[in-house]
């Protein structure tokens, strides 16, 4: 069970939090501009990076935040959590 | 004292002065407070526990600890029963009631046993084999192989005892009170670190309990009664004794399973049976020991044949012999000290057989020649004779070059034979937590390498096995894992431990003792699976080379003991088959838990209601009173209808639907998720998750709004009332009030941010009422305190805040049924009172309460759309929910609905069903034109509601079908072959009452 820091309320057991996906897509914007692979690839398209992987969590147990989470995939560890409007870099190798 | 033939006079860490009676197979013996059942048994003779898993071979004790392969036993009856404990970490206590396993009809006799005469037609691989070949032959066998496989049985009723949970944190967590432990616990302790101390024993000390050599010149027994009580008299320090890390998680958390209860015999109201610890632990000290390692020869698995280690636990901890006649077989020179064990014990040693050609070192040797114990260097036990017992064993000269046995064999008579093949670094939860591990050639065994957490190893868990050598590398675990958490290290002397042997030898790793020339036999690797060193290379032979799928064909390491004093064998036995290495060949993986778990433990208190509890609403009280019976909506119980006497449960449900239509009904909608949406953006907000438009309502009025995946399907629909300005209150559906809220909570949070709007979830604040029908007007205005609810004043879709005998309520006036409608919902606090005013207020319209079995009929009479139409697969056009869509902007989903496959053209819509010979329209069933014509049928569409319409006097039902508005008259089937109704319906309109919406405007 992992160990998980949330930015508001400090490190808590996993079994407060609910996996929220990947936190490195961002909405477009501009409907009206948008091409219809771009909206694709956003609605379906995931990265399933072996490493490092930025995504959203939900302290759903806990203060009801959303935040970022940098977890590695291969080995569970989590080098880094914030909150939404933090940059915790790329997420993929 | 009751006679125990085989205990030693004086000695052990048994308390003489309190023997404990119990029973084995029904049989009644005594035993001693500080036995475990296996030393218990061996006290009184007892060689024969059980019997083996495949071939039903007789088996006795053969270790004594978590490592024991063949005495496993179904402990206590009834509804308490447990199998598979072994009776070598079971704690005896008064009245204990044991029982064999594998057999039938008896432990002596045993038709099983037939397995073992009928082995050349049970090769390795067997049952695999039954699956592919012949074709059928599995199902064939399989009555008989379930009958006669698996080990054990369990228990077949409820588990009445209790067990918890709890929650632990600590600086440094040390797994293990031998020597090693010990020191780690004092070092981390004297360092200032808070401490826990876990041992799956019932006594510390460890090896030490068997070879209770001086520390610090004190008896060993001693010095551990001094170091548990400084451990004990420190601040933060817990010791966990029966308590066993079975479970090595992500970031340092240690399961723990601790027996409470289980060695008193009873169980205690107030106390739970067993504990689960979940332990985080900032460092983690591994001091898990060392397991010893069988030797593999012809017939090594009769009764008699045990660990040397083990053999000297029984003599030097519970006072045990465990034969008269002994010969050790031994590679290495710890197995020595079984020697002077078996002497001491008033055992002879008939000869001590090395295969090394040079011997063990030379302090050994000088205390076995002073012993006058004959020793035969450079020789092995080639074969075990004997029956329910080992009678004698035959060696012959060995060559380990080659592996050649030459000379004359000659048979020495014994009734115990001591194997030592090394040990085993008990690595298993430091496997567990992802370190690597590392093939040490001198010791021949696997120890930990790479760690990937907070965590060391210390002592033999690590391959260090001289006394010294243990205590030093404790300290040093203890004082490191301190300093790793920010303390400093103590200063102290090291504990000195004495050594039993000065100069020792190294150990040759023999994994396989060769079968004598022409001779046949088994030589088992893995006592608990059967396999043999032969079963091995026929899996190889067949093409099973890795480790893993060696395991799962051959079964080995598999079962309670998960190989723990046979896997290292395998492994080398396949190395040298396929001419690898041993570390090529590599190890299994170790997985959680390292000894079994019961399931009731890991439960702990979260079953029955604690595990999924029941939500009731305020009103449930009465409903209960008023005859309700429930239904459950996700955790909720809401009425489903209430049964008046005589009646049938559709009499109940059509008389309450019919109820609603001629005149008011009141149904209880408290369990509807609610959401207040507050802040200067909130109708911006809703904007965008809805695919609705909301700035341009009105404040005090109510819309229903429908809510989108990003993928385009529905994900959830409800009303939603600005009751203010900048002050919304959404309703979801019952059972998506939590999805619903998270969703909402994304996008506020993550996507949207810079918008101003606060979200608060209301569901347990707020409780409501479903006033419908006719009267529902007539009804209200006697229940409210004077408010004004004309047509003009609160018309259809408005909001209204007034009270109820002076409870503040929110009246909507909004419709399920498709009636006059409203709802009242009220802080809970005030919801039963409101209810009863409701109903008092309604006694003179016979207002009828109704549940959800009325309220589903009444829905699709008027064609609203529930779960089984918003099924994750369809869009707002489905339903004509287009017309409700904003035209300008963005929504979650808009972009989505612009897919071809999304759009009207291209999908089924919504229509009515209606029976044309009036049988009930399958639910779940495929729209076809003709359900007889050859397959396969294209499917015109599918129900998704059905019912019969009291108020229709009809079967009537809801679907999806392809050109709805194209089949006029047609004739369609509604097809169900799996319950095979294939029933006739023509298309209407889905909206089967009021299609004008005429009569909640009214
Ligand atoms: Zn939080």
């Amino acid at each position: 069970m992992l160990l998980i820091e949330c930015p508001y309320c400090g490190a808590r057991a996993q079994i407060e939090f609910t996996y929220g996906g990947d936190a490195t897509l961002s909405r477009p914007g501009d409907l009206s501009a948008v091409e219809t692979k771009e909206w694709l690839d956003f609605v379906y398209l995931r990265e399933n990076p072996r490493g490092p992987h930025i995504e959203w969590w939900h302290h759903s147990a806990g203060c009801r935040r959303w935040f970022k989470v940098r977890r590695d995939t291969l080995s569970h560890e989590i080098s880094a959590t914030g909150t939404p409007d933090s940059n915790l870099g790329s997420g993929s190798v | 004292m009751s006679r125990q033939p085989y205990r030693i006079t004086a000695g052990g860490l048994v308390d003489r002065e309190r023997p404990l009676r119990f029973t084995f197979d029904g049989r009644k013996f005594t035993g001693l407070a500080g036995d475990t059942l296996a030393s218990a048994l061996l006290a009184n003779g007892v060689r024969l526990v059980g019997r083996s898993f495949k071939y039903h071979r007789r088996r006795g004790i053969f270790s004594d600890g978590v490592e024991e392969p063949n005495a496993l036993v179904r402990l206590r009856r009834g509804e308490r029963a447990e199998p598979n404990l072994r009776a070598t970490s079971v704690e005896l206590f008064e009245g204990l009631e044991a029982r064999s396993q594998n057999h039938w009809p008896s432990l002596e006799f045993d038709l099983g046993a037939i397995n073992n005469l009928a082995s050349r037609f049970m090769p390795t691989g067997f049952y695999y084999k039954t699956f592919t070949w012949p074709a059928g032959a599995w199902m064939f066998y399989e009555r008989f192989i379930r009958k006669t496989t698996g080990l054990g049985r369990a228990a077949e009723h409820h588990d009445p005892d209790r067990y918890e949970k709890r929650y632990a944190h600590c600086e440094v967590l040390v797994v293990g009170a031998g020597p090693a432990g010990l020191a780690a616990a004092l070092a981390a302790v004297r360092s200032g670190a808070r401490v826990i101390l876990v041992e799956s024993d019932f006594r510390l000390g460890g090896s030490l309990l068997r070879d209770p050599r001086p520390i610090d010149d004190e008896f060993a027994p001693e010095w551990v009664s001094g170091v548990e009580a400084e451990l004990k008299s420190a601040p933060n320090t817990r010791i966990l004794k029966r308590a066993t890390a079975f479970g090595y998680y992500d970031a340092n958390l240690v399961a723990v399973a601790q027996r409470i209860t289980d060695h008193e015999g009873k169980s205690e109201r107030f106390l739970s049976r067993q504990r689960i610890w979940w332990v985080r632990a900032r460092q983690v000290v591994l001091a898990t020991g060392a397991i010893e390692r069988p030797l593999v020869f012809a017939e090594n698995d009769l009764p008699g044949v045990m660990l040397a280690s083990a053999v000297r636990s029984y003599a030097v901890r519970y006072g045990v012999r465990c034969g008269k006649r002994a010969v050790v077989f031994a590679n290495n020179d710890d197995a020595y000290a079984t020697v002077a064990a078996v002497l001491e014990a008033g055992g002879s040693v008939e000869a001590v057989v090395d295969p090394r050609a040079g011997g063990p070192g030379d302090s050994v040797r000088r205390q076995i020649n002073a012993l006058g114990v004959r020793m035969l260097e450079g020789y092995a036990v080639v074969r075990a004779e004997g029956g329910d017992s080992i009678r004698s064993a035959t060696v012959m000269r060995f060559t380990r070059e080659g592996s050649i046995l030459t000379g004359e064999p000659e048979r020495i008579d014994c009734d115990l034979l001591c194997v030592s093949g090394g040990f085993n670094p008990t690595v298993h939860l430091f496997s567990q937590s992802q370190g690597k591990l590392r093939f040490d050639q001198v010791s021949a065994c696997f120890v930990p390498d790479v760690s990937r957490q907070a965590e060391r190893s210390a002592g033999a868990a690590r391959g260090c096995f001289g006394l010294q050598e243990v205590l030093s590398d404790g300290v040093e675990a203890g004082r490191a894992a301190a300093e790793d958490c920010g303390l400093t290290r103590a200063r102290f002397r090291v504990p000195e431990g004495t050594e039993e042997f000065t100069q020792t030898a190294a150990m040759l790793p023999l994994w396989a003792v060769p079968l004598p020339q022409g001779q046949r036999g088994k030589r088992f690797v893995d006592l608990q699976n059967d396999v043999t060193a032969d079963d091995i290379a026929l899996a190889v032979r067949e093409g099973y080379r890795s480790v893993e799928h060696l395991k799962r064909y051959t079964t080995l390491g598999m079962g309670t003991d998960q190989g723990r004093t046979s896997n290292v064998n395998g492994l080398a036995i396949l190395a040298s088959i396929v001419g690898s290495e041993i570390p090529a060949v590599g190890t299994t993986t170790f997985r959680p838990p390292f000894t079994p778990v019961t399931l009731g433990a890991l439960g702990g208190r979260e079953v029955g209601q604690e595990f999924a509890p029941v939500r009731r609403t305020p009103m449930h009280a009465w409903h209960e009173r008023a005859g309700a019976r429930f239904v459950t909506a996700g955790l909720w119980l809401r009425p489903q209808y209430y049964a008046h006497s005589g009646e049938s449960m559709m009499d109940a449900v059509y008389r309450e639907a019919r109820a609603v239509r001629r005149g008011v009904g009141i149904v209880d909608v408290s369990t509807l998720g609610k959401i207040e949406i507050q802040g200067r953006d909130a109708a911006e907000f809703l904007e965008r998750v809805y695919i609705n438009r909301w700035k341009n309502l009105k404040v005090g009025r109510c819309r229903y709004g429908i809510m989108l995946r990003e993928d385009g399907f529905i994900l959830d629909d409800g009303t939603t009332t600005r009751v203010a300005e900048n002050t919304f209150y959404m309703t979801t559906t019952t059972t998506n009030a939590g999805p619903v809220m998270a969703h909402l909570e994304y996008y506020a949070q993550t996507i949207w941010p810079q918008l101003h709007v606060h979200l608060t979830s209301v569901s347990d604040q707020w409780a409501g009422a479903a006033v419908a029908g006719p009267k529902s007007r007539d009804l209200l205005a006697l229940a409210c305190d004077g408010a004004d609810l004309r047509n003009e004043s609160l018309p259809f879709m408005g909001y209204l805040e007034t009270t109820v005998a002076d409870a503040p309520v929110r009246i909507f006036r909004m419709t399920f049924s498709g009636e006059l409608a409203y709802e009242v919902h009220t802080p809970s606090n005030f919801a039963l009172h409101v209810w009863k005013r409701l109903l008092d207020a309604g006694r003179e319209f016979e207002v009828t309460p109704y549940g959800t079995e009325a309220m589903s009929i009444l829905r699709i009479e008027k064609g609203h759309v529930v779960a089984a139409e918003l099924d994750g697969r369809t869009v707002p056009s489905d339903f004509g929910f287009d017309a409700l869509q904003r035209k300008e902007g963005d929504f979650i989903g808009r972009r989505s609905l612009e897919r071809p496959g999304l759009k009207k053209s291209a999908r089924r819509g919504f229509v009515g069903l209606v029976s044309e010979d009036g049988r009930h329209i399958p639910r779940g069933a495929q729209l076809v034109w003709n359900p007889n014509a050859d397959r396969p049928l294209h499917t015109l569409g599918h129900v998704t509601s059905t019912c019969y319409s009291p108020n229709l006097e009809k079967e009537i039902a809801l679907a999806l079908l392809e050109d709805p508005e194209g089949h006029g008259d047609e004739l369609l089937y509604a097809s169900s072959p799996l319950t095979n109704e294939h029933v006739p319906v023509k298309v209407t309109h889905p909206v089967f009452i009021d299609p004008q919406g005429k009569l909640p405007r009214g």
